[in-house]
């Protein structure tokens, strides 16, 4: 009951959103058909706007934008003309999401081990060398880690390709660069969820019934100190899956990164709203997700 | 925040795990022993051997970046020696001899320009580290004020400033970031305040950075200061305050903002990095300041292209990102010490 | 973080139970779901014979619309014009038209189209599909940028500003299924390299009149030139194979080619290093960090082309209405030190904006580097040694995602500069790529950094944008004498005469009025191998037709297969 309250709510709360990012996108100087070049006469110009409604008020255009919304319609690119932004998203989407998936499982993967082995050495200096890693993958910008792993990986050591998107093999590098960050991230919350977990009370009470250390920080500990990386795990996901500039610029990767950044400074209307309402319908979804995966790890948590 | 140099959210999320309301809740543990919070605090934060080391660190920082001017100018009325000195390192002085590797003259360099790598890399820490700081400032006064004012009001205005917050937290940042740069930037230049002054006229940008980069860093603040002020209002001393008559301001200021000090301070040290790193994003876009000023986020986005198999100008990248790193980690540290030192978890 | 109301924590509500099952299953979800998707990105396709590494993603690839050099060297191979340039000279040579006469006014040109032309799909192509494009690349509804460059045509103008709506009082028209009639507004001597331009390629009407606006994304698309359109996925790839209808297809050199778009220059140069790419072909994507080194290997290949790097003044404003300040600016610029330090490709510094090598032309020699005589001429207009000169801004466009920033780096040298020689101060306003284009529109901006590239072999290309009504003018410079020049060089049929009078019309330009000051001549540098690549030719319209390159001795690809 609770969940689909939610849902419903969801509408109104992407209604707004489209609207904000619409006038957002039309009040910033220059429009999608300003070129380096003049069109060889003014008319040419006031043509091209009637035929992408630009001429008419903000509030005109957001109508006709829902209108299309309502029938599945994202509209025509306007930088991209040969495409509408439904191709731009059917195109880009399996792709980021492929990749954004492959850097959420690689965050995963690397970060719970690694928070649960800081935390299981806390105050050594396996912790200490730990954190260090996981600190210093939160704090290095993903334009210069990303560059760094293909002159390592790709041009010196040949072990992979640079670029492209055609094999398996040409995922891992990209899956690194982008999952670094998330990695770092979840390693952080976990070593902290852990710690957290040995001082609570059930643990002291467990550890006093004569529990072992170990049975203690697997079975008990870790489900309780997984919460906080699973509360994470909702905008990182909508993060991840939805494409990164610069990943997908380093490593020539056909996702929608790319677009929700080009298409802001390019002006290209339809595009960043259609893509700002995709992350939007994303994260409201991982979110909700996040708040049932809760309930089911976690009956203690209910939600009225 | 995830990837904080990429475009969506620029605040960060690390504190709590996003899961401030969960904490909040629980029972309180107030610490029997009648030492006050601050020096409870304080005792713990020293044995953090990182923190305490990163404190440092940010300390010799701080204290470099800001002399670092002055010594320029003493240098400058210090006879020839000195003025020869000050004519090499002055950040911005173009020299012939471009792309020097680091030697006794230029410690880290010369770029392009053939300008000290050094100098710019100080003279980007200012601008790095004021960005951040006040980027810091402009989330901590919007957010803590939101915040409180949601949790402490509750009822019909919580829920929709909170929705407001979710609306601006599911939109990618930097359509925020693009608009406030370039329509702001548009509308100032044309006001006759800015047009009369050229100071201003310059500075302008500087500021909608920080205004830019703090408007969108106030969300998370917000949801925690709310978390924080919605457990602490149905507490015993709250409760007694407002029978004996104290109203909504006092409670607020006498008892609310003072008890949430420590998320805050904590979620400010994680707060700066964040902001630090999505500027040197928003440089990487070219969006970043304005030439011949200089940021570390410049700097990097400038000697990015060092990477590569074939020449590698090394010191273009190795010390302004060296320093970059070095700089966000210890304000890591530093938060990650003063988080283990308020106890932020146990309240 | 939560969109939810807070949750409510209920100590002591539901069990401690092990759920050790619910994390097996959340672990073979995750392992199942990698799998999956790892197996998701391979894609199996034949290889290309070429990969070339093309710039930009393409915004369109209609021939009427398009603008920019990655859409024209991908149009080029899927239609064709009446001419088409010669791959070595780029001089235009025969097209579609196997030959055509001038009337001896010079005003009319009768094309024959080849008896042999046939759409991709099937159909002839006639004189009514080259009238119809015409007229399509003219029309209001259309909008295309380029439709300029048919205003030479009788009532063009008129009829793309909608003042005559009849398309038939257009001065083209079928004479029979394989001829065609053209009538200029004025004699026009770069007539036939108009004719290779892309805005005049011959498309296919049912195509159009049946998909309208994304007519090039209907399959199957009927194409006029050497190759079809496979697929083209956006960031990705777009595929040409051979067109086997063509006129000339027995003499199209790759069955299969592979153009990507590639956003940074040091991606690209990886790419070619490792082999996975053959030709990279945009200037675009040389890393300006390394181009002193880069130039001196056999396969980076340098050619001069017809683009000039230059900074407009906004003269509607004090003190840059005056001629002198403008002169003394010029005169004031070290442009030896901006190609040896900054651009390192090989530029020529530039003293006038036609580029040398231009057709029909001689260019003119403008102002040198004098600061002596800077200093006099600014104290002459009233500022000696700089006194009394306001503030004043460059503007230039920031270089996104890891562009080279030579932008920028010039401001800064030219800041320098004229501190150095005029002892007068510049702020540097870097603005993001639209805003920097509606400042130039609008006039908003003090000095700005600029560039253009010669749309054909002829200096009309150049100076012509700086007539009064021009909409590239964008100095506020108005010049009735230089109107009256450029309309005088283009009525004129004896190319010599008509070359001296363009040359006193560059003079006012580059050294008496000053609007604008060139810097340097760009070189274009394309990379690839001599031994395996053959048929790109170094011409002056960086143009190399797609079906005249192959790649010889095919080595085993590089790039991984599955």
């Amino acid at each position: 009951m609770y969940f689909l309250k939610r849902l419903f709510f969801a509408i109104p709360l992407l209604l707004v959103i489209s609207a904000l990012a619409f006038w957002l996108v039309h009040i910033a100087p220059g429009g999608p058909f300003d070129r380096e070049r003049a069109p060889a006469s003014p008319e040419i110009e006031r043509n091209l706007e009637a035929k992408y409604h630009l001429n008419e008020p903000v509030w005109k255009q957001y109508l006709r934008y829902l209108d299309g919304l309502v029938h599945g319609d994202f509209g025509p690119s306007l930088k991209y003309r040969d495409h509408t932004v439904n191709d731009i998203i059917a195109q880009g989407l399996p792709v980021s999401m492929t990749l954004g998936s492959l850097a959420f499982c690689f965050a995963l993967g690397i970060g719970l081990p690694l928070g649960f082995f800081t935390a299981a050495r806390r105050g050594r200096w396996e912790d200490y060398a730990g954190s260090f890693l996981a600190t210093l993958a939160v704090c290095v910008p993903g334009f210069v880690l990303a560059p760094f792993l293909v002159v390592v990986f790709a041009i010196k050591l040949k072990w992979l390709p640079v670029a492209l998107w055609e094999s398996p093999a040409q995922a891992i590098l990209p899956m690194i660069a982008l999952g670094a960050y998330s990695a770092g991230k979840v390693a952080r919350l976990f070593r902290e969820g852990m710690l957290n977990a040995m001082q609570s009370e059930f643990i002291t009470a467990a550890r006093a019934k004569g529990m072992g250390e170990n049975r203690l920080l697997f079975k008990h500990a870790v489900r309780i100190a997984v919460l906080p990386v699973v509360s994470y795990s909702g905008p990182m996901l909508a993060d991840l899956l939805t494409g990164s500039f610069i990943i997908e610029n380093i490593f020539q990767i056909p996702g929608i990164g790319v677009f929700l950044i080009n298409g802001a400074l390019n002006r290209d209307y339809t595009v960043v709203v259609g893509l700002a309402l995709l992350y939007a319908v994303l994260l409201i979804a991982l979110n909700l997700a996040v708040d049932f995966a809760y309930t089911w790890l976690d009956p203690r948590v209910k939600y009225e | 925040m995830n990837k904080a140099d990429e475009s969506r959210k620029s605040t960060d999320e690390s504190l709590n795990g996003g899961t401030p309301n969960l904490a909040g809740t629980r029972p309180s543990t107030l610490d029997p022993r009648l030492v006050s919070p601050g020096k409870q605090a304080w005792q713990r934060f020293k044995r953090n051997r990182p923190a305490v080391i990163s404190a440092g660190y940010l300390v010799l920082l701080l204290v470099v970046v800001v002399a670092w001017p002055a010594v320029l100018k003493i240098a400058g009325h210090c006879g020839p020696a000195g003025a020869a000195f000050t004519q090499i390192h002055d950040p911005d002085h173009l020299s012939n001899s471009q792309f020097i590797p680091p030697d006794a003259q230029h410690w880290f360099g010369t770029d392009v320009h053939g300008r000290d790598v050094f100098s710019r890399v100080m003279y980007g820490a200012q601008l790095s580290l004021l960005v951040g700081f006040v980027g810091a400032a402009v989330s901590l006064v919007i957010g803590v004020l939101w915040g409180a004012i949601a949790g402490y009001v509750g009822g019909r205005l919580d829920s929709a400033l909170m929705r407001i917050v979710d609306i601006l937290y599911s939109l990618p940042t930097i359509i925020f970031v693009i608009v406030l740069l370039t329509t702001l930037g548009t509308l100032l230049k044309q006001s006759a305040f800015v047009q009369q002054s050229a100071f201003w006229n310059r500075e302008v940008q500087i500021l909608l950075l920080f205004v830019g980069l703090g408007a969108v860093s106030w969300l998370t603040m917000a949801r925690i200061v709310r978390g924080q002020v919605l457990s602490l209002r149905t507490r015993a001393f709250v409760e007694a305050s407002r029978s004996l008559g104290a109203g909504p301001a006092r409670i607020l200021a006498r008892h609310i903002i003072p008890n949430i000090f420590g998320v805050v301070i904590t979620y400010i040290a994680l707060t700066v990095p964040a902001i630090i790193l999505y500027e040197s994003f928003l440089s990487y876009l070219g969006l970043g300041v304005q030439p011949p000023m200089a940021s570390w986020g410049t700097l990097i986005a400038e000697g990015v292209s060092q990477i590569n198999s074939i020449r590698i100008y090394w010191w273009l990248i190795a010390f302004p990102g060296g320093v970059l790193v070095a700089t966000l980690l210890a304000l890591n540290f530093l938060g990650d010490g003063l988080r283990d030192a308020w106890d932020i978890k146990s309240r | 973080m939560k969109s939810a109301p807070a949750r409510s924590w209920k100590p002591g509500v539901g069990s401690q139970g092990a759920r050790v099952g619910r994390w097996n299953t959340i672990f073979c979800v995750l392992t199942s779901g990698f799998c999956l998707l790892a197996s998701g990105c391979i894609r199996g396709e034949p290889a290309a014979d070429l990969t070339i590494l093309n710039g930009a993603e393409p915004e369109t690839l209609d021939p009427a619309i398009l603008t920019g050099q990655p859409e024209m060297r991908i149009a080029i191979g899927m239609f064709e014009g009446l001419t088409r340039f010669d791959p070595q000279t780029a001089r235009p040579i025969p097209g579609l038209a196997s030959g055509f006469e001038v009337s001896p006014d010079g005003r009319t040109y009768t094309f024959h189209l080849r008896t042999n032309l046939v759409w991709s799909t099937g159909g002839p192509i006639t004189a009514d599909d080259v009238v119809y494009s015409w007229i399509r690349a003219l029309a209001p509804a259309t909008a295309s940028d380029y439709a300029g460059q048919l205003f030479y045509l009788k009532n063009a103008e008129d009829f793309n500003a909608g003042k005559i709506k009849d398309p038939s009082r257009v001065g083209i028209r079928a004479l029979d299924p394989l001829t065609v009639r053209v009538e200029l507004n004025h004699p026009t001597p770069f007539f036939l390299d108009i004719c290779a331009l892309p805005v005049t390629y011959i498309v296919p009407r049912q195509t159009i009149e049946k998909y309208g606006d994304r007519w090039i994304m209907a399959r199957p698309l009927p194409s006029s030139g050497p190759y079809e359109l496979a697929y083209w996925r956006l960031n990705d790839k777009v595929r040409l194979k051979k067109n086997p209808r063509y006129w000339d297809a027995a003499h199209t050199q790759s069955d299969i080619i592979d153009l990507l778009p590639v956003g940074s220059p040091s991606a690209a140069l990886n790419l070619y290093m490792n082999g996975q790419a053959d030709l990279v072909w945009d200037k675009e994507l040389v890393p300006t960090e390394l181009v002193d080194l880069l130039i001196k290997r056999p396969d980076f290949h340098q050619f001069n082309y017809l683009a000039t790097y230059f900074i407009r003044f906004n003269v509607t404003q004090k003190p840059f209405d005056d001629p002198r300040v403008r002169q003394a600016l010029a005169l004031a610029i070290d442009k030896e030190r901006i190609v040896k330090k900054i651009t390192r490709a090989g530029e020529q510094p530039a003293s006038h904006l036609v580029p040398d090598g231009t057709a029909n032309y001689l260019p003119v020699e403008g102002l040198g580097y004098d600061p002596v005589r800077a200093r006099q001429l600014l104290a002459e207009a009233g500022y000696p040694d700089g006194k009394g000169f306001p503030r004043f801004e460059y503007t230039f466009n920031a270089a996104a995602g890891g562009a080279a920033e030579i932008h920028q780096n010039i401001a800064i040298e030219l800041q320098q500069m004229w501190r150095d020689q005029l002892g007068i101060h510049m702020d540097l306003r870097q603005l993001e790529w639209k805003v920097y284009l509606s400042a130039m529109d609008h006039l908003d901006y003090n000095l700005a950094r600029s560039s253009w590239v010669g749309d054909y072999n002829d200096p009309q290309t150049f100076l012509g944008m700086f007539t009064s009504t021009d909409g590239n003018n964008r100095t506020g410079w108005k010049s009735a004498a230089y109107d009256a020049l450029i309309n005088e060089a283009n009525q004129q049929t004896d190319l010599v005469k008509r070359g001296e009078i363009f040359q006193q019309a560059e003079t006012m330009l580059v050294s008496n009025q000053v609007p604008i000051i060139p810097l340097f001549f760009y070189v274009g540098i394309n990379y690839f191998d001599t031994n395996k690549i053959q048929g790109v030719y170094e011409n002056i319209l960086d143009d190399h037709p797609l079906q005249c390159i192959r790649k010889v001795s095919p080595k085993s690809k590089v790039r991984s297969q599955n």
